[in-house]
């Protein structure tokens, strides 16, 4: 099934289209917001938005793995992962229309 | 961060006032959930990527009763982190 991809550019059209700046600010506004957010992440700290979701960056603790290819035991180190927990506002959404 | 926080951040790095910066943030957010209202994804270079995952209908079991219920299919958004913010989020600690 294809289905259409929003993009940065697509944001961007959006953004100059309701608001009337010109189309390369809102590029770069964009990118700007993302990076903001991206910044948030980087300290640590999770992003929360009402009606969206909430970010969070959560750590991980070192496991025993195996390489799947050689069947070799490794560990997997602690890391830290992004996750994304849609609230409840865009999960009805996303099951409203059929 | 929430999102007023975030508009803030925004204004001051752009340079433009908190009402703009807002209108801004939030055209960008409800575009995002259009879209994938939509059903359709959502591609950030360098940030990640949102898809919409269908599940299908399954039984469960309430877990504080254990007693046996369906499930309906529904769908969920998914969002999988891209790999800068991936590999920046780990090395930053």
């Amino acid at each position: 099934m294809q289905t259409s991809n929003v993009t940065r550019k697509e944001l961007a059209e959006v953004v100059a289209g309701k608001l009337g700046y010109p189309l390369s600010s809102c590029s770069d506004i964009v990118d700007r917001l993302f990076n903001a957010m991206k910044a948030s992440m980087l300290d640590g700290s999770s992003i929360k938005l009402v009606h969206f979701g909430t970010f969070s960056v959560r750590d991980k603790k070192p496991r025993k793995g195996r390489n799947p290819r050689t069947g070799k035991a490794i560990t997997i180190q602690e890391r830290q992962i992004v996750s994304f927990r849609p609230s409840k506002q865009l999960r009805a959404r996303v099951n409203r229309q059929a | 961060m929430n999102k007023s926080e975030l508009i803030e951040a925004l204004a001051q790095d752009i340079a433009v006032p908190h009402r703009e910066a807002a209108a801004i943030t939030n055209t960008v957010i409800d575009t995002m959930t259009e879209a994938l209202a939509r059903g359709e994804s959502i591609e950030i270079r360098g940030f990640g990527s949102f898809v919409i995952k269908n599940y299908g209908s399954y039984e469960g079991r309430n877990p504080k009763t254990g007693k046996k219920i369906k499930v309906s299919p529904k769908k969920l958004p998914f969002f999988k982190v891209g790999k800068d913010l991936r590999e920046q989020v780990n090395k930053n600690r």
